[in-house]
Protein backbone atom coordinates (compact mmCIF):
# COMPACT_ATOMS: atom_id res chain seq x y z
CA UNK A 1 0.00 0.00 0.00
CA UNK A 2 1.07 3.55 -0.66
CA UNK A 3 1.74 5.60 2.41
CA UNK A 4 -1.38 7.74 2.12
CA UNK A 5 -3.54 8.16 5.22
CA UNK A 6 -6.85 6.45 4.63
CA UNK A 7 -9.96 8.30 5.78
CA UNK A 8 -12.14 6.46 8.30
CA UNK A 9 -14.93 6.41 5.74
CA UNK A 10 -14.84 7.11 2.05
CA UNK A 11 -18.02 7.09 -0.01
CA UNK A 12 -17.73 7.48 -3.76
CA UNK A 13 -20.53 7.88 -6.29
CA UNK A 14 -23.17 6.19 -4.18
CA UNK A 15 -26.51 5.43 -5.81
CA UNK A 16 -29.46 3.87 -3.98
CA UNK A 17 -32.81 2.88 -5.41
CA UNK A 18 -35.76 1.57 -3.42
CA UNK A 19 -38.48 -0.14 -5.44
CA UNK A 20 -37.16 1.54 -8.57
CA UNK A 21 -37.34 5.05 -7.09
CA UNK A 22 -34.01 6.84 -6.87
CA UNK A 23 -33.37 7.73 -3.21
CA UNK A 24 -29.71 8.75 -3.33
CA UNK A 25 -27.91 9.89 -6.46
CA UNK A 26 -24.17 10.20 -6.89
CA UNK A 27 -23.23 10.91 -3.27
CA UNK A 28 -19.52 11.24 -2.43
CA UNK A 29 -17.89 12.31 0.82
CA UNK A 30 -15.10 11.44 3.25
CA UNK A 31 -14.87 11.39 7.01
CA UNK A 32 -11.51 11.61 8.76
CA UNK A 33 -10.89 10.29 12.24
CA UNK A 34 -12.11 12.66 14.94
CA UNK A 35 -14.32 14.62 12.57
CA UNK A 36 -17.99 15.41 13.01
CA UNK A 37 -19.96 15.20 9.79
CA UNK A 38 -23.47 16.61 9.96
CA UNK A 39 -25.98 15.40 7.39
CA UNK A 40 -28.89 17.73 6.80
CA UNK A 41 -31.76 17.87 4.35
CA UNK A 42 -35.53 18.01 4.13
CA UNK A 43 -37.80 15.12 5.07
CA UNK A 44 -37.46 12.28 2.61
CA UNK A 45 -34.04 13.46 1.46
CA UNK A 46 -32.59 10.01 2.06
CA UNK A 47 -30.66 10.75 5.24
CA UNK A 48 -31.73 7.66 7.19
CA UNK A 49 -31.40 5.56 4.02
CA UNK A 50 -27.81 6.80 3.77
CA UNK A 51 -27.12 5.52 7.31
CA UNK A 52 -28.78 2.20 6.56
CA UNK A 53 -26.66 1.94 3.42
CA UNK A 54 -23.49 2.72 5.36
CA UNK A 55 -24.41 -0.12 7.74
CA UNK A 56 -24.70 -2.47 4.78
CA UNK A 57 -28.47 -2.95 4.92
CA UNK A 58 -29.43 -1.48 1.57
CA UNK A 59 -28.33 -2.62 -1.89
CA UNK A 60 -26.42 0.14 -3.66
CA UNK A 61 -24.12 1.11 -6.48
CA UNK A 62 -20.87 2.93 -5.84
CA UNK A 63 -18.21 2.43 -3.20
CA UNK A 64 -18.41 2.54 0.60
CA UNK A 65 -14.97 2.07 2.15
CA UNK A 66 -14.70 1.88 5.93
CA UNK A 67 -11.27 1.78 7.52
CA UNK A 68 -10.57 -1.94 8.07
CA UNK A 69 -11.68 -3.19 11.50
CA UNK A 70 -13.58 -0.04 12.38
CA UNK A 71 -16.16 -0.41 15.16
CA UNK A 72 -19.45 1.32 14.44
CA UNK A 73 -21.92 2.43 17.10
CA UNK A 74 -25.35 3.19 15.70
CA UNK A 75 -28.01 5.30 17.41
CA UNK A 76 -31.29 4.91 15.53
CA UNK A 77 -34.02 7.52 15.50
CA UNK A 78 -36.42 5.21 17.23
CA UNK A 79 -37.10 1.56 17.94
CA UNK A 80 -40.17 -0.36 16.89
CA UNK A 81 -41.17 -1.23 20.43
CA UNK A 82 -44.68 -1.37 21.81
CA UNK A 83 -45.16 0.06 25.31
CA UNK A 84 -45.87 -3.42 26.67
CA UNK A 85 -42.82 -5.13 25.14
CA UNK A 86 -41.50 -7.30 27.97
CA UNK A 87 -37.91 -6.08 27.78
CA UNK A 88 -36.11 -4.13 30.48
CA UNK A 89 -33.36 -1.60 29.85
CA UNK A 90 -30.95 -3.96 31.59
CA UNK A 91 -31.87 -6.85 29.29
CA UNK A 92 -31.60 -4.61 26.26
CA UNK A 93 -28.14 -3.37 27.19
CA UNK A 94 -26.96 -6.89 28.03
CA UNK A 95 -27.64 -7.94 24.40
CA UNK A 96 -24.22 -6.54 23.64
CA UNK A 97 -22.51 -9.15 25.85
CA UNK A 98 -20.50 -6.64 27.86
CA UNK A 99 -19.85 -6.77 31.59
CA UNK A 100 -22.33 -5.26 34.02
CA UNK A 101 -19.66 -2.82 35.17
CA UNK A 102 -19.31 -1.54 31.63
CA UNK A 103 -23.09 -1.13 31.36
CA UNK A 104 -23.12 0.90 34.57
CA UNK A 105 -20.23 3.05 33.34
CA UNK A 106 -21.93 3.87 30.05
CA UNK A 107 -25.24 4.60 31.77
CA UNK A 108 -23.46 7.14 33.95
CA UNK A 109 -21.69 8.54 30.87
CA UNK A 110 -25.03 9.37 29.23
CA UNK A 111 -26.41 10.84 32.44
CA UNK A 112 -28.87 8.13 33.46
CA UNK A 113 -29.45 6.75 36.94
CA UNK A 114 -29.02 3.04 37.65
CA UNK A 115 -32.69 2.55 38.56
CA UNK A 116 -33.63 2.95 34.89
CA UNK A 117 -32.23 -0.56 34.32
CA UNK A 118 -35.42 -2.07 35.75
CA UNK A 119 -37.76 -0.02 33.56
CA UNK A 120 -39.36 -1.46 30.46
CA UNK A 121 -37.89 -0.09 27.26
CA UNK A 122 -41.33 0.77 25.87
CA UNK A 123 -42.28 3.13 28.70
CA UNK A 124 -39.21 5.39 28.57
CA UNK A 125 -39.61 9.02 27.52
CA UNK A 126 -38.12 10.05 24.17
CA UNK A 127 -35.11 11.61 25.87
CA UNK A 128 -34.49 8.63 28.14
CA UNK A 129 -34.73 6.21 25.22
CA UNK A 130 -32.29 8.28 23.22
CA UNK A 131 -29.77 8.18 26.06
CA UNK A 132 -30.24 4.44 26.49
CA UNK A 133 -29.60 4.04 22.76
CA UNK A 134 -26.44 6.12 23.02
CA UNK A 135 -25.29 3.98 25.97
CA UNK A 136 -25.97 0.89 23.86
CA UNK A 137 -23.91 2.31 21.01
CA UNK A 138 -21.04 3.17 23.37
CA UNK A 139 -20.79 -0.36 24.79
CA UNK A 140 -17.79 -2.10 23.32
CA UNK A 141 -15.92 1.13 22.55
CA UNK A 142 -16.86 2.16 19.01
CA UNK A 143 -14.57 4.29 16.82
CA UNK A 144 -17.43 6.03 15.11
CA UNK A 145 -20.94 6.94 16.16
CA UNK A 146 -23.79 7.19 13.66
CA UNK A 147 -26.44 9.34 15.29
CA UNK A 148 -29.88 9.72 13.72
CA UNK A 149 -31.63 12.57 15.48
CA UNK A 150 -35.33 12.02 16.12
CA UNK A 151 -37.56 14.54 14.37
CA UNK A 152 -39.87 14.83 17.33
CA UNK A 153 -40.82 13.45 20.69
CA UNK A 154 -37.63 14.20 22.56
CA UNK A 155 -38.02 16.06 25.82
CA UNK A 156 -35.28 18.56 26.49
CA UNK A 157 -33.66 17.52 29.74
CA UNK A 158 -32.80 20.27 32.16
CA UNK A 159 -29.17 21.30 31.84
CA UNK A 160 -27.32 19.16 29.38
CA UNK A 161 -28.68 18.80 25.87
CA UNK A 162 -28.07 15.69 23.86
CA UNK A 163 -25.58 17.58 21.70
CA UNK A 164 -23.42 18.83 24.50
CA UNK A 165 -23.46 15.24 25.76
CA UNK A 166 -22.34 13.94 22.35
CA UNK A 167 -19.72 16.66 22.13
CA UNK A 168 -18.35 15.75 25.55
CA UNK A 169 -18.25 12.06 24.64
CA UNK A 170 -16.52 12.82 21.39
CA UNK A 171 -13.82 14.86 23.09
CA UNK A 172 -13.17 12.38 25.89
CA UNK A 173 -13.18 9.26 23.70
CA UNK A 174 -11.83 10.63 20.42
CA UNK A 175 -14.95 9.49 18.61
CA UNK A 176 -15.69 10.18 15.00
CA UNK A 177 -19.26 11.29 14.55
CA UNK A 178 -21.78 11.18 11.74
CA UNK A 179 -24.98 12.89 12.72
CA UNK A 180 -28.26 13.45 10.98
CA UNK A 181 -29.54 16.73 12.31
CA UNK A 182 -32.57 18.94 11.88
CA UNK A 183 -31.10 21.84 13.80
CA UNK A 184 -28.84 24.18 11.85
CA UNK A 185 -27.55 25.75 15.03
CA UNK A 186 -26.23 22.36 16.09
CA UNK A 187 -24.56 21.96 12.72
CA UNK A 188 -22.78 25.31 13.00
CA UNK A 189 -21.71 24.64 16.58
CA UNK A 190 -20.56 21.04 16.43
CA UNK A 191 -19.88 19.90 12.87
CA UNK A 192 -16.52 20.10 11.18
CA UNK A 193 -18.15 19.22 7.87
CA UNK A 194 -21.67 19.25 6.56
CA UNK A 195 -23.30 17.20 3.82
CA UNK A 196 -26.57 18.58 2.46
CA UNK A 197 -28.80 15.97 0.91
CA UNK A 198 -31.85 16.14 -1.21
CA UNK A 199 -31.55 12.89 -3.12
CA UNK A 200 -28.32 14.31 -4.56
CA UNK A 201 -25.52 16.19 -2.87
CA UNK A 202 -26.50 19.85 -2.60
CA UNK A 203 -23.52 20.99 -0.57
CA UNK A 204 -20.46 19.59 1.15
CA UNK A 205 -17.71 21.17 3.21
CA UNK A 206 -17.15 23.12 6.43
CA UNK A 207 -20.55 24.54 7.53
CA UNK A 208 -19.56 28.20 7.30
CA UNK A 209 -18.48 27.77 3.69
CA UNK A 210 -20.99 25.21 2.51
CA UNK A 211 -24.16 26.61 4.03
CA UNK A 212 -24.81 29.90 2.29
CA UNK A 213 -28.32 31.28 1.86
CA UNK A 214 -28.56 30.06 -1.74
CA UNK A 215 -27.80 26.50 -0.69
CA UNK A 216 -30.24 26.64 2.21
CA UNK A 217 -32.97 27.96 -0.06
CA UNK A 218 -32.29 25.16 -2.52
CA UNK A 219 -32.28 22.58 0.25
CA UNK A 220 -35.31 23.53 2.29
CA UNK A 221 -37.18 25.82 -0.11
CA UNK A 222 -37.27 29.58 0.17
CA UNK A 223 -39.94 29.74 2.84
CA UNK A 224 -38.16 27.47 5.25
CA UNK A 225 -34.92 29.37 4.85
CA UNK A 226 -36.83 32.53 5.56
CA UNK A 227 -38.33 31.04 8.71
CA UNK A 228 -34.93 29.96 9.79
CA UNK A 229 -33.68 33.53 9.56
CA UNK A 230 -36.60 34.79 11.59
CA UNK A 231 -35.85 32.18 14.17
CA UNK A 232 -32.30 33.42 14.40
CA UNK A 233 -33.29 37.01 14.82
CA UNK A 234 -36.00 36.24 17.35
CA UNK B 1 -50.74 -50.09 18.10
CA UNK B 2 -49.72 -50.55 21.70
CA UNK B 3 -51.38 -48.31 24.24
CA UNK B 4 -48.77 -45.89 25.54
CA UNK B 5 -49.18 -45.02 29.17
CA UNK B 6 -50.44 -41.66 30.37
CA UNK B 7 -47.23 -40.65 32.11
CA UNK B 8 -45.23 -41.04 28.91
CA UNK B 9 -47.83 -39.05 26.95
CA UNK B 10 -47.63 -36.34 29.59
CA UNK B 11 -43.86 -36.28 29.29
CA UNK B 12 -44.07 -35.84 25.52
CA UNK B 13 -46.66 -33.12 26.07
CA UNK B 14 -44.44 -31.29 28.53
CA UNK B 15 -41.58 -31.07 26.06
CA UNK B 16 -43.63 -30.28 22.96
CA UNK B 17 -45.74 -27.75 24.89
CA UNK B 18 -42.63 -26.10 26.31
CA UNK B 19 -40.91 -25.86 22.92
CA UNK B 20 -44.08 -24.49 21.30
CA UNK B 21 -44.52 -21.91 24.07
CA UNK B 22 -40.92 -20.72 23.82
CA UNK B 23 -40.99 -20.40 20.03
CA UNK B 24 -44.38 -18.73 20.20
CA UNK B 25 -42.98 -16.00 22.44
CA UNK B 26 -41.01 -14.66 19.44
CA UNK B 27 -43.93 -15.10 17.07
CA UNK B 28 -46.05 -12.87 19.31
CA UNK B 29 -43.32 -10.21 19.59
CA UNK B 30 -42.80 -10.29 15.84
CA UNK B 31 -46.53 -9.48 15.55
CA UNK B 32 -46.97 -12.56 13.46
CA UNK B 33 -49.53 -14.25 15.70
CA UNK B 34 -52.14 -14.64 12.98
CA UNK B 35 -49.68 -15.66 10.30
CA UNK B 36 -48.07 -18.13 12.69
CA UNK B 37 -51.45 -19.62 13.46
CA UNK B 38 -52.52 -19.97 9.83
CA UNK B 39 -49.05 -21.30 8.93
CA UNK B 40 -49.69 -24.51 10.87
CA UNK B 41 -52.61 -25.36 8.56
CA UNK B 42 -50.32 -26.22 5.66
CA UNK B 43 -49.33 -29.35 7.53
CA UNK B 44 -52.64 -30.93 6.46
CA UNK B 45 -52.16 -31.13 2.67
CA UNK B 46 -48.60 -32.33 3.36
CA UNK B 47 -49.91 -35.16 5.51
CA UNK B 48 -52.57 -36.01 2.94
CA UNK B 49 -50.09 -36.27 0.09
CA UNK B 50 -47.77 -38.43 2.24
CA UNK B 51 -50.66 -40.73 3.16
CA UNK B 52 -51.66 -41.09 -0.49
CA UNK B 53 -48.08 -41.95 -1.41
CA UNK B 54 -47.74 -44.33 1.54
CA UNK B 55 -45.19 -42.27 3.44
CA UNK B 56 -45.26 -41.37 7.11
CA UNK B 57 -47.67 -38.41 7.32
CA UNK B 58 -45.25 -36.59 9.67
CA UNK B 59 -42.68 -36.45 6.87
CA UNK B 60 -45.32 -34.90 4.61
CA UNK B 61 -46.30 -32.42 7.32
CA UNK B 62 -42.72 -31.35 7.83
CA UNK B 63 -42.05 -31.00 4.10
CA UNK B 64 -45.12 -28.79 3.63
CA UNK B 65 -44.26 -26.69 6.69
CA UNK B 66 -40.66 -26.25 5.59
CA UNK B 67 -41.80 -25.00 2.19
CA UNK B 68 -44.31 -22.63 3.83
CA UNK B 69 -41.59 -21.39 6.22
CA UNK B 70 -39.41 -20.56 3.22
CA UNK B 71 -42.35 -18.70 1.70
CA UNK B 72 -42.94 -16.60 4.82
CA UNK B 73 -39.23 -15.89 5.05
CA UNK B 74 -39.16 -14.77 1.43
CA UNK B 75 -42.03 -12.35 2.00
CA UNK B 76 -40.41 -11.01 5.16
CA UNK B 77 -37.21 -10.36 3.24
CA UNK B 78 -38.62 -8.83 0.10
CA UNK B 79 -41.80 -6.96 1.00
CA UNK B 80 -41.80 -3.76 2.93
CA UNK B 81 -45.43 -4.25 3.88
CA UNK B 82 -46.12 -7.74 5.13
CA UNK B 83 -48.68 -9.34 2.80
CA UNK B 84 -50.80 -10.62 5.67
CA UNK B 85 -53.98 -11.01 3.63
CA UNK B 86 -52.16 -12.93 0.92
CA UNK B 87 -50.53 -15.26 3.45
CA UNK B 88 -53.89 -15.80 5.16
CA UNK B 89 -55.59 -16.68 1.87
CA UNK B 90 -52.79 -19.03 0.87
CA UNK B 91 -52.76 -20.98 4.13
CA UNK B 92 -56.54 -21.22 4.36
CA UNK B 93 -56.61 -22.54 0.80
CA UNK B 94 -53.99 -25.11 1.78
CA UNK B 95 -56.26 -26.19 4.63
CA UNK B 96 -59.29 -26.54 2.35
CA UNK B 97 -57.34 -28.60 -0.18
CA UNK B 98 -55.92 -30.67 2.66
CA UNK B 99 -59.42 -31.46 3.97
CA UNK B 100 -60.50 -32.55 0.49
CA UNK B 101 -57.59 -34.90 -0.20
CA UNK B 102 -57.04 -36.39 3.27
CA UNK B 103 -58.59 -39.87 3.52
CA UNK B 104 -61.79 -39.60 5.57
CA UNK B 105 -60.62 -42.14 8.14
CA UNK B 106 -57.56 -40.06 8.94
CA UNK B 107 -59.13 -36.62 8.75
CA UNK B 108 -60.30 -36.20 12.32
CA UNK B 109 -56.95 -37.26 13.74
CA UNK B 110 -55.05 -35.00 11.36
CA UNK B 111 -57.20 -32.04 12.30
CA UNK B 112 -57.34 -32.52 16.05
CA UNK B 113 -54.42 -34.77 16.95
CA UNK B 114 -54.18 -38.20 18.51
CA UNK B 115 -51.58 -38.11 21.23
CA UNK B 116 -53.01 -41.36 22.69
CA UNK B 117 -51.77 -43.30 19.66
CA UNK B 118 -48.20 -42.12 19.84
CA UNK B 119 -45.62 -44.94 19.95
CA UNK B 120 -42.66 -45.01 22.31
CA UNK B 121 -40.23 -44.35 19.47
CA UNK B 122 -42.23 -41.40 18.15
CA UNK B 123 -42.55 -39.98 21.65
CA UNK B 124 -38.85 -40.26 22.32
CA UNK B 125 -38.04 -38.59 19.02
CA UNK B 126 -40.49 -35.79 19.86
CA UNK B 127 -38.82 -35.25 23.24
CA UNK B 128 -35.33 -35.17 21.77
CA UNK B 129 -36.32 -32.80 18.98
CA UNK B 130 -38.11 -30.53 21.45
CA UNK B 131 -34.97 -30.34 23.58
CA UNK B 132 -32.94 -29.51 20.47
CA UNK B 133 -35.44 -26.80 19.51
CA UNK B 134 -35.31 -25.32 23.02
CA UNK B 135 -31.51 -25.22 23.00
CA UNK B 136 -31.15 -23.67 19.53
CA UNK B 137 -33.90 -21.14 20.25
CA UNK B 138 -32.16 -20.17 23.46
CA UNK B 139 -28.91 -19.65 21.55
CA UNK B 140 -30.48 -17.34 18.97
CA UNK B 141 -32.94 -15.61 21.31
CA UNK B 142 -30.97 -12.39 21.78
CA UNK B 143 -30.42 -12.03 18.06
CA UNK B 144 -34.07 -12.69 17.34
CA UNK B 145 -35.27 -9.99 19.74
CA UNK B 146 -32.71 -7.56 18.43
CA UNK B 147 -33.99 -8.16 14.92
CA UNK B 148 -37.53 -7.51 16.14
CA UNK B 149 -36.77 -4.16 17.76
CA UNK B 150 -34.33 -2.82 15.17
CA UNK B 151 -32.79 -4.37 12.10
CA UNK B 152 -30.19 -1.59 12.08
CA UNK B 153 -29.08 -2.28 15.66
CA UNK B 154 -28.88 -5.97 14.87
CA UNK B 155 -26.75 -5.25 11.83
CA UNK B 156 -24.50 -2.85 13.74
CA UNK B 157 -23.47 -5.74 16.00
CA UNK B 158 -23.05 -8.15 13.12
CA UNK B 159 -26.37 -9.99 13.37
CA UNK B 160 -28.00 -10.93 10.09
CA UNK B 161 -31.72 -10.66 10.72
CA UNK B 162 -32.42 -12.58 7.58
CA UNK B 163 -30.33 -15.62 8.56
CA UNK B 164 -31.67 -15.67 12.11
CA UNK B 165 -35.26 -15.48 10.84
CA UNK B 166 -34.70 -18.42 8.55
CA UNK B 167 -33.33 -20.54 11.40
CA UNK B 168 -36.25 -19.46 13.54
CA UNK B 169 -38.89 -20.37 10.95
CA UNK B 170 -37.22 -23.74 10.45
CA UNK B 171 -37.46 -24.36 14.22
CA UNK B 172 -41.15 -23.43 14.05
CA UNK B 173 -41.64 -25.94 11.23
CA UNK B 174 -40.02 -28.68 13.34
CA UNK B 175 -42.09 -27.84 16.42
CA UNK B 176 -45.36 -27.61 14.54
CA UNK B 177 -44.68 -31.02 13.01
CA UNK B 178 -44.25 -32.45 16.51
CA UNK B 179 -47.35 -30.66 17.71
CA UNK B 180 -49.54 -31.80 14.85
CA UNK B 181 -49.41 -35.32 16.26
CA UNK B 182 -50.29 -33.88 19.61
CA UNK B 183 -53.11 -31.37 19.12
CA UNK B 184 -53.67 -31.62 15.37
CA UNK B 185 -53.05 -29.31 12.47
CA UNK B 186 -56.09 -27.13 13.19
CA UNK B 187 -55.16 -26.39 16.78
CA UNK B 188 -51.35 -26.39 16.77
CA UNK B 189 -51.25 -22.69 16.00
CA UNK B 190 -53.02 -22.09 19.29
CA UNK B 191 -50.38 -24.03 21.22
CA UNK B 192 -47.70 -21.81 19.68
CA UNK B 193 -49.48 -18.49 20.13
CA UNK B 194 -51.74 -18.66 23.18
CA UNK B 195 -49.17 -19.49 25.91
CA UNK B 196 -46.94 -16.62 24.73
CA UNK B 197 -49.88 -14.22 24.49
CA UNK B 198 -50.82 -15.19 28.05
CA UNK B 199 -47.25 -14.67 29.27
CA UNK B 200 -47.07 -11.26 27.60
CA UNK B 201 -50.13 -10.13 29.58
CA UNK B 202 -48.25 -10.35 32.86
CA UNK B 203 -44.53 -9.98 32.01
CA UNK B 204 -42.40 -6.89 32.22
CA UNK B 205 -39.03 -8.50 31.49
CA UNK B 206 -37.85 -10.94 28.84
CA UNK B 207 -36.75 -13.47 31.43
CA UNK B 208 -40.20 -13.74 32.98
CA UNK B 209 -41.82 -13.66 29.55
CA UNK B 210 -39.79 -16.64 28.28
CA UNK B 211 -40.26 -18.64 31.45
CA UNK B 212 -44.00 -18.01 31.60
CA UNK B 213 -44.45 -18.79 27.89
CA UNK B 214 -42.78 -22.16 28.44
CA UNK B 215 -44.68 -22.80 31.68
CA UNK B 216 -48.06 -21.98 30.13
CA UNK B 217 -47.24 -24.27 27.19
CA UNK B 218 -46.27 -27.09 29.56
CA UNK B 219 -49.23 -26.54 31.87
CA UNK B 220 -51.68 -26.48 28.94
CA UNK B 221 -50.38 -29.84 27.78
CA UNK B 222 -50.37 -31.43 31.23
CA UNK B 223 -53.76 -30.16 32.38
CA UNK B 224 -55.39 -30.74 28.98
CA UNK B 225 -54.19 -34.33 28.60
CA UNK B 226 -54.99 -35.15 32.22
CA UNK B 227 -58.54 -33.81 31.95
CA UNK B 228 -59.21 -35.34 28.52
CA UNK B 229 -59.23 -38.96 29.69
CA UNK B 230 -61.72 -38.85 32.60
CA UNK B 231 -63.94 -36.40 30.68
CA UNK B 232 -63.74 -38.65 27.62
CA UNK B 233 -62.91 -35.80 25.24
CA UNK B 234 -60.19 -35.45 22.59
CA UNK B 235 -56.90 -34.30 24.08
CA UNK B 236 -56.10 -31.69 21.39
CA UNK B 237 -59.10 -29.44 22.06
CA UNK B 238 -58.66 -30.01 25.82
CA UNK B 239 -55.06 -28.76 25.65
CA UNK B 240 -56.01 -25.70 23.61
CA UNK B 241 -58.98 -24.84 25.83
CA UNK B 242 -56.70 -25.06 28.85
CA UNK B 243 -54.32 -22.58 27.24
CA UNK B 244 -57.29 -20.30 26.53
CA UNK B 245 -58.17 -20.46 30.20
CA UNK B 246 -54.65 -19.24 31.09
CA UNK B 247 -55.03 -16.44 28.58
CA UNK B 248 -58.32 -15.27 30.08
CA UNK B 249 -56.93 -15.44 33.60
CA UNK B 250 -53.81 -13.42 32.74
CA UNK B 251 -55.85 -10.98 30.67
CA UNK B 252 -58.14 -10.31 33.63
CA UNK B 253 -55.14 -9.99 35.93
CA UNK B 254 -53.66 -7.40 33.58
CA UNK B 255 -56.91 -5.43 33.49
CA UNK B 256 -57.10 -5.44 37.27
CA UNK B 257 -53.52 -4.25 37.66
CA UNK B 258 -54.01 -1.47 35.10
CA UNK B 259 -57.14 -0.24 36.88
CA UNK B 260 -55.34 0.22 40.14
Amino acid sequence: MVNVKQPLLKVSNLFVELEEHPILEDISFEVERGETLAIIGPNGAGKTVLFRTLLGLVPHKGKIEWEPGVKIGYVPQKLSVEPDLPLTVREFLSFKDRSFEEIETELAAVGLEKDILHHQLGVLSGGQLQRVLIAWALLGGPDVLLFDEPTSGVDIAAGETIYSLLHKLQASRKLTMLLISHDLQVVFQHATKVLCLSKERICYGPPKEALDSVTLAKLFGVEVAHNHNEHHHG
Amino acid sequence: MAETNLLFILLVGIFVGGAAGFLGSFMVLKRMALVGDAFTHVALPGMAVALLLNYDPMIGAFAALAVAALGIWYFEETSRVYPEALVGVFFTTALAIGVLITPQTELLEALFGSIEKITFGEGLLAILLSVAVLIVTCLISKKLILGVISEELAKSVGVSKSKINLIYLFLVAVTVTLGVRFVGTLLMGALVIVPAASAKNISSSLDSYYILSILFGVASAVVGVTLAQPLNIASGPAVVLTSTFFFLATFLAKQLVEKE
